[in-house]
């Protein structure tokens, strides 16, 4: 037996596995979007209509479309870097030789990952409350006026983003962490010896050392970012004035709400062109600087 | 080896081992009780009932007393969340595993006849003789017939009104509840010169299509033209009807806000955050629960003013259909007679406060004697269906969505119109498509 032939079989189970679960779902999906399945079709098979690129037109050309895409981004460019750098900081604060109750902290900062969305963003509306919110009440000791954090369209994706940075930033946390404890420490001395300061090593150690972690930890952000979906329906319902709607929004209420399937399988397949070409560029980008 | 680990691996075997024996103990009894009770139910038909939220687990109080009734006949009653409800029944279909009977939202009639899910009662009522159609609100009875068919019997109603404070409307100066739009206007704007800048006439939520649509309905223009194929929203009614809906935001009666915000719309009622507020029937028991007991007299409900005086108003609520797989129609159209009987709506509403949908149960003191539900008692005579196009769901969705934008000044009323109408027609499109086939399948 070749070689190859055997290679091919061991890789058999887990590849039809994939084709099964995997592969034909996609495809199915892929024709799906080409028609446009809804519950007439679902009546009677006669209903369905082959539209060829018809729902993938319409959706460049529905606003509601380029709304949520432009959220989507917005929730993105902003969220993915500070969740990272929030992240980061955390990691490195809890990784200091001068930290305190490391274990409670590294606990506390991890806890949000592992609560339920719903229960928190009952609290959150709370917090976030106009009139009775405790942030506006801290706000207004410092004399700010009360902000609309839920209810005005330019606030309320800023608080989406505050709040999926604050429950997701304690994951990425524990990788940096890790990460950094995987930095040789004689690495450090030797800086020291050359003469660098604390932002010197930061810059020219930690940072260089965490460039894989780092480029892990942006993906994998990226791409549950741009997932974007629990965090508006528990709080805002994809309001105000469709100012947290985000593309996955978009494809749940076309496909689970109202049942067009055609459409709603189009709007997966952006999503996923989408997804694919920011993570290439992503990953092309690290391997210009180096990073593997 | 750790001692510790083998001291908890020998714990965990002996407790393994009674595990082990109870569970197959209960086994036991488990298997000798259902051999008992699938002896004593072998020859009783089963009909499958689906029913939804909190009337799906209150109505398990009345099956006891028809399976009293109807020795032959076992009801299997499944209770699921609202939530999923409409997925699991289209998923049902799908698979083909729907249920018997069901009470489904009365805007989704239309889209399961469309499926040719719904299995035509007319037999079934023309053969029961005591079963009385007129009794029903005619607007509540309609939402159940497509195309000629009556394809469901309505359990409960809604219909959404404005609960009111009496005594803030008091020191504003309105003695009687406003009529007309005009009317309510004035006693509007009177209300917010009484309470001032941080407080408000009216709530209005606007994550909701329903204040906008109590409204629309009200103007004669019909939502939809040619027979469900065009929006028309674009007629003088609805344009009437969503100027006034401006107004009242334009004017800072109502705040620009969503219940989401609100928080707790009760609570904030009783503060006089607003003085009325457009709900349904179940904030009655609401109201009755949340407020303190010094401010169970200061409020009350009154019919939703119209035009010019109330209007037609919107019926929402459950009705019962019969699914056209079912094996046994029979005994499904016997349980729907059961829980449709004067008697049992009345004893359904005692337990839920749901308001029934026909006349004879309003006279039972409990309804009769409740100040509270006189005003929807008023207004379910004038109640009307909403526009029986599968579609109809999306297109009021939507009306929300504009809505939103016109309470927000970002849209003027003539933009908005002609908006809702390019969406709706968007909507229909495969609807027309459908009758223009059929029509040419039915002429050869």
């Amino acid at each position: 037996m070749k070689a190859s032939t055997a290679g091919w079989l061991f890789a058999a189970p887990a590849l039809t596995v994939i084709g099964l679960f995997f592969g034909l779902p996609v495809v199915a999906a892929l024709a799906l979007s080409l028609t446009d399945f809804d519950i007439y079709a679902l009546a009677d098979p006669g209903n369905l209509r082959f539209v060829g690129l018809g729902n993938y037109v319409g959706l460049l050309q529905n606003p509601l479309f380029w709304k949520s895409l432009g959220n989507t981004l917005y929730f993105v460019i902003v969220g993915v870097p500070l969740s990272v750098a929030m992240s980061l900081g955390a990691a490195l604060l809890l990784h200091s030789k001068v930290g305190r109750l490391k274990p409670f902290f590294r606990t506390a900062y991890f806890a949000p990952v592992v609560t339920t969305v719903v229960a928190v963003a009952v609290i959150w509306r709370y917090l976030f409350h106009t009139r009775y919110g405790l942030v506006n009440w801290g706000l207004s000791a410092l004399g700010i006026d009360a902000i609309d954090w839920l209810g005005d369209p330019r606030w309320a994706m800023p608080t989406i983003i505050l709040f999926a940075v604050w429950k997701n930033f304690g994951y990425n946390m524990i990788i940096f962490l890790a990460g950094l404890q995987s930095i040789p420490e004689d690495l450090y001395e030797a800086a020291r010896i050359d003469g660098a300061n604390t932002w010197k090593q930061f810059r020219h150690v930690t940072l260089p050392m965490l460039g894989p972690v780092l480029l892990l930890v942006s993906i994998l952000t990226m791409a549950g970012y741009f997932q974007l979906f629990a965090e508006p329906y528990v709080m805002t319902q994809g309001g105000p004035l469709e100012s947290t709607k985000s593309v996955l929004y978009l494809m749940y209420e076309e496909g689970f709400k109202w049942w067009n399937l055609g459409n709603a399988s189009a709007v997966a397949f952006l999503l996923f062109l989408l997804m694919v070409a920011t993570t290439s560029g992503l990953l092309w980008f690290a391997r210009r600087k180096g990073v593997e | 080896m750790d001692p510790s680990v083998r001291w908890d691996d020998g714990k965990s075997v002996r407790l393994r081992t009674t595990m082990a024996l109870r569970t197959l103990l209960v086994i036991a009894a488990l298997l000798t009780l259902c051999v008992a009770c699938s002896r004593k139910t072998d020859d009783r038909e089963v009909v499958t009932f689906w029913a939804m939220g909190y009337e799906g687990e209150v109505v398990a109080q009345l099956i006891p007393e028809f399976e009293r009734q109807n020795p032959g006949i076992r009801v299997d009653l499944q209770q699921l969340p609202w939530l999923s409800a409409h997925e699991k029944l289209l998923t049902a279909f799908a698979g083909e595993s729907l249920p018997d009977v069901s009470p489904i939202g009365n805007t989704w009639i239309p889209e399961f006849a469309a499926l040719d899910a719904l299995e035509p009662l007319d037999d079934e009522i023309a053969a029961t003789p005591d079963f009385d159609v007129p009794d029903y609100f005619p607007g509540v009875w309609d939402s159940g017939l497509v195309d000629g068919k009556i394809y469901a019997v309505p359990w409960y109603v809604e219909t959404r009104l404005p609960f009111y404070r009496t005594d803030l409307l008091a020191k504003a100066g309105i003695a009687t509840p406003p009529r007309s739009w005009e009317e309510w206007r004035k006693a509007m704007q009177a209300v917010k010169r009484e309470v001032g800048p941080e407080r408000y006439a009216i709530l209005l939520p606007l994550n909701e299509f329903e204040p906008l649509l109590s409204l629309a309905i009200q103007e004669p223009d019909p939502l939809l033209r040619d027979g469900g194929r065009y929006g028309n929203f674009r007629s003088a009614g609805f344009k009437h009807a969503l100027g006034f809906y401006k107004e009242l935001f334009d004017q800072k009666l109502a705040p620009v806000v969503t219940n989401n915000q609100i928080s707790n719309v009760w609570d904030e009622f009783g503060k006089g955050f607003y003085s009325y507020y457009i709900s349904g029937p179940w904030n009655i028991a609401k109201f009755k629960e949340r407020l303190p007991a010094a401010q169970q007299d200061d409020w009350m409900t009154m019919p939703l003013p119209g035009p010019n005086g109330p209007g037609a108003s919107l019926a929402n609520g459950t009705s019962f259909v019969v699914f056209r797989q079912s094996r046994h129609k029979a005994a499904a159209w016997k349980l729907i007679h059961y829980l449709s009987l004067p008697q049992t709506q009345a004893r359904f509403h005692e337990l839920t406060g749901d308001l029934p949908p026909r006349r004879s149960p309003w006279q039972t003191p409990a309804l009769a004697n409740d100040p509270h539900a006189k005003a929807f008692r008023e207004q379910l005579e004038r109640a009307v269906p909403t526009p029986k196009v599968p579609e109809w769901e999306r297109i009021a969705q939507e009306m929300r969505i504009i809505g939103e934008e016109v309470a927000n000044g970002r849209m003027t009323v003539d933009q908005a119109a002609e908006e809702m109408d390019r969406r709706a027609d968007r909507f229909l499109e495969k609807r027309r498509w459908m009758l223009d086939h059929a029509a040419k399948a039915g002429a050869p």
